[in-house]
C-alpha cells in the first residue's frame, strides 16, 4: 500500500463539487457585494447631489440677504442724506439769505415741512404717490401705511423692505414743498403757509410722482403711455415748486419796499454751509434714486458730483465776464443749479455730458435770476423758479438729448434711450412730462392759493412784516447780540 | 474836564487803544457804530442786483480825561488811527461839568 495513493475517483469528484460550489458561492457573493457596493455609490451620489442643491440654495439665499443687506443699508443711507438737506440744509442756505428779522421763520417753514409732511405721508401721502391706481393717481390701497411692511415691493425696489422705501420717497416729499418757500419768503403767514404746502403736498405732489414714478403711471419711463426720462426728480420735485414759487410769488406779490429797498441776505455764512450739506446730500438724492447700492448708483453719483461743480464755474465765470467779480453766493447759487439740471438727468447720462449740462445750467439761471427776474420785476426772493424751475426744466429737456442706453438700458439693451443716440421722440416725450408737471403746478398752486387766501389770509399784515417774521409768528428772535444778553 | 470822542476805522482799535494806555489814559469805552462822512460807502452785489451801502461800520470811542491830558491824548489818537486816506474818522471835544464815581461818590478829576 502505498502510503501516498491517489485520492480515490470519488474523493476527487466530491472535491470538485465542492470547489465548484464554492466558486459558485463566491460568484454570488461577488456579485452581491459588488451589487451592494453598486447601491451604496448609488445613495452617495444622490446624497451628494443633494447636499450640493442645498449649498447652491443656501448660498444663493445668503447671495440675496447680502444684496439687501447691501442695497438697505445704502437706501437708509441715501434717505438720512436727503433729509439732510432740508434740514439743516435748505433751511440754512434759505435763512442766510433773508434779512436778520426773518432767519428762524425761514428755517422754521423748513422745518415744518420735516414735521407735517411726514405725519401727511403715513396718512395719505405715499398711498396717494405709489399705490396702486389709475394713471393720474395712486390708490387708497396704502393709507396709514396699511401693508407697508419689510416685505419688498417689487414694483419699486426688490431687493429692499418697502418700509425703507416709502421713507426714502418721504425725504423727497419733505424737501419739494419746502423749496418753494423761497419764493414767498419774509411775507407769508406762518399758518397759510402750512395749509398751503399741506395742500399742495396731496393735490400736486403725489399725483406727480405717482404719474412718473408710480406703478402704471402716464409718465413713468417703463411701461407709461409717455415714457419721461426722470431719475431722481427733475420734473416731480423741481419743476413743481420752481413753477409753483413763481406762481406764488406773482399770487402774494411783493414785498413791502421791494425792490427800491436794499433787502441783502443777513448771512451767506450760512448760505454757504448750506449749499455745501445741499451737495452732499444730493448724492443720497440722486445715487439713492437707484435704489439699490449698484453701479447704476455709481454713474448717478459721479454725475451729480460733475454737473454740481461744472455749474458752479459757469455761473461764477458769467458773473465775473458781467460784473466784474465772481461771488460766493454766485458760485453756490451754480452748483444748486447744477444739481437741479442734473437730477433727472443723473442716471441715464455719461460723466462727459454731466458737465456739459452743468455748463449750461450755470449760465441759464444766472440769466434767469439776474436778468429776466428783473425785466420782469416779480420777487421770487430766493430765486426758486430761476433756480429750481427754470434749472429743472432745462435738465429735463437736456435729459432727453444726452441720455445714453451705455448707462442705463432703460429701453431695452442697445436701444437708442436719447436723441444723440437717435432717439430724436425721446425730446417729445421730455417735453410732455415737462408741459404737465408746469400745467399741473400752475393750476393746482394757483386753486389752492386762492382757498387759504379766503380761508385763513396769505399775507402778513404790513406791520408784521415790518416787524419780521421770527416776532411777528413765532415770537422769539434768531440773534440776541444785545449788551444785556445773558 | 474834557470828553474826546473819536470815530476811527474798526481796524485801527487796537493801535490806538495801545496808545491810549500809554500816554495814560485808563478808562475807555467804545462804541460799536455805522456811518459815513465825505467817502460816502461801496457797492456790494448779490445774484446781480446792486446795493449801495452808504453807512459803513466804524468804532467811536470816547474818553474824559483832565485837561493836561487832553493834548497827549489826541496825539495818541491821531498817530494811532492814522492811514492818511479818507475816511479815517473825525474826533471830537467837549468840555465836561462833573464826572461821578458810582461807586463812592466822588467827584471832579479824582472820579476820572
Amino acid at each position: 500500500m502505498p502510503l501516498l495513493s491517489p485520492k480515490s475517483p470519488r474523493a476527487s469528484v466530491s472535491t470538485t463539487i465542492a470547489i465548484r460550489c464554492l466558486l459558485i458561492v463566491a460568484l454570488f457573493a461577488g456579485v452581491a457585494v459588488l451589487a451592494h457596493a453598486q447601491t451604496t455609490t448609488d445613495a452617495g451620489q444622490s446624497a451628494r447631489i443633494a447636499a450640493l442643491e442645498q449649498q447652491v440654495a443656501a448660498n444663493k439665499a445668503a447671495a440675496a440677504s447680502a444684496q439687501t443687506s447691501g442695497d438697505n443699508a445704502w437706501m437708509l443711507t441715501s434717505a438720512a442724506l436727503v433729509l439732510m438737506m432740508t434740514g439743516p440744509g435748505l433751511a440754512l442756505f434759505y435763512s442766510g439769505l433773508v434779512r436778520k428779522k426773518n432767519v428762524l421763520g425761514t428755517m422754521m417753514q423748513s422745518f415744518a415741512m420735516m414735521a407735517v409732511i411726514t405725519v401727511l405721508w403715513a396718512i395719505c401721502g405715499y398711498s396717494f404717490a405709489f399705490g396702486q391706481g389709475t394713471a393720474y393717481f395712486g390708490g387708497l390701497g396704502n393709507l396709514f401705511l396699511h401693508g407697508v411692511g419689510v416685505t419688498p415691493n417689487a414694483n419699486y425696489a426688490a431687493t429692499i423692505p418697502e418700509q425703507t422705501f416709502m421713507v426714502y420717497q418721504l425725504m423727497f416729499a419733505i424737501i419739494t414743498p419746502a423749496l418753494i418757500c423761497g419764493a414767498f419768503a419774509e411775507r407769508m403767514k406762518f399758518s397759510a403757509m402750512l395749509l398751503y404746502l399741506t395742500l399742495w403736498s396731496i393735490i400736486v405732489y403725489s399725483p406727480m410722482a405717482h404719474m412718473v414714478w408710480g406703478v402704471g403711471g402716464l409718465l413713468n419711463a417703463s411701461g407709461g403711455k409717455f415714457p419721461c426720462l426722470d431719475f431722481a426728480g427733475g420734473t416731480v420735485v423741481h419743476i413743481t415748486s420752481g413753477v409753483s414759487a413763481l406762481v406764488t410769488a406773482l399770487y402774494i406779490g411783493k414785498r413791502v419796499g421791494y425792490p427800491k429797498e436794499p433787502m441783502m441776505p443777513h448771512s451767506l455764512v450760512l448760505s454757504f454751509i448750506g449749499a455745501c450739506l445741499l451737495w452732499v446730500g444730493w448724492f443720497g438724492f440722486n445715487a439713492g434714486s437707484a435704489l439699490a447700492a449698484n453701479g447704476l448708483a455709481t454713474s448717478a453719483f459721479v454725475n451729480t458730483h460733475f454737473a454740481a461743480a461744472a455749474a458752479a464755474i459757469s455761473w461764477a465765470a458769467a458773473e465775473w465776464i458781467r460784473s466784474g467779480k465772481p461771488t460766493a453766493l454766485g458760485a453756490i447759487s451754480g452748483a444748486v443749479a447744477g444739481l437741479v439740471a442734473i437730477t433727472p438727468a443723473s442716471g441715464f447720462v455719461d460723466p462727459m455730458s454731466a458737465i456739459w449740462i452743468g455748463l449750461a445750467t450755470g449760465v441759464f439761471c444766472y440769466f434767469m435770476v439776474v436778468k429776466v427776474k428783473i425785466w420782469f420785476g416779480y420777487d421770487d426772493s430766493l430765486d426758486s423758479f430761476g433756480v429750481h424751475g427754470a434749472g429743472g426744466t432745462l435738465g429735463a429737456l437736456l435729459t432727453g438729448i444726452f441720455a445714453t442706453s451705455a448707462i442705463n438700458p432703460v429701453f431695452g439693451a442697445g436701444k437708442a434711450t436719447g436723441w444723440l443716440e437717435g432717439n430724436a421722440h425721446q425730446l417729445l416725450n421730455q417735453l410732455t412730462g415737462v408741459a404737465l408737471a408746469w400745467g399741473i403746478s400752475i393750476v393746482g398752486t394757483l386753486i389752492i392759493l386762492f382757498v387759504v387766501d379766503k380761508l385763513v389770509g396769505l399775507r402778513l399784515s404790513e406791520e408784521d412784516e415790518h416787524r419780521g417774521l421770527d416776532l411777528a409768528a413765532h415770537g422769539e428772535v434768531g440773534y440776541d447780540w444785545e449788551i444785556n444778553a445773558h | 474836564m474834557h470828553k474826546i470822542e473819536a470815530i476811527i476805522q474798526p481796524s485801527k482799535l487796537d493801535a490806538v487803544k495801545e496808545a491810549l494806555l500809554e500816554v495814560g489814559v485808563e478808562g475807555i469805552t467804545i462804541l460799536e457804530a455805522r456811518g459815513h462822512g465825505r467817502q460816502k460807502g461801496h457797492t456790494e452785489f448779490y445774484r446781480g442786483r446792486e446795493y449801495s451801502v452808504d453807512l459803513l461800520p466804524k468804532v467811536k470811542l470816547e474818553i474824559v480825561v483832565v485837561d493836561a491830558m487832553v493834548e497827549k491824548s489826541l496825539q495818541a489818537i491821531i498817530s494811532a488811527a492814522r492811514t492818511g486816506r479818507i475816511g479815517d474818522g473825525k474826533i471830537f471835544i467837549s468840555r465836561i461839568d462833573d464826572a461821578i464815581r458810582i461807586r463812592n461818590e466822588e467827584r471832579g478829576d479824582i472820579a476820572l
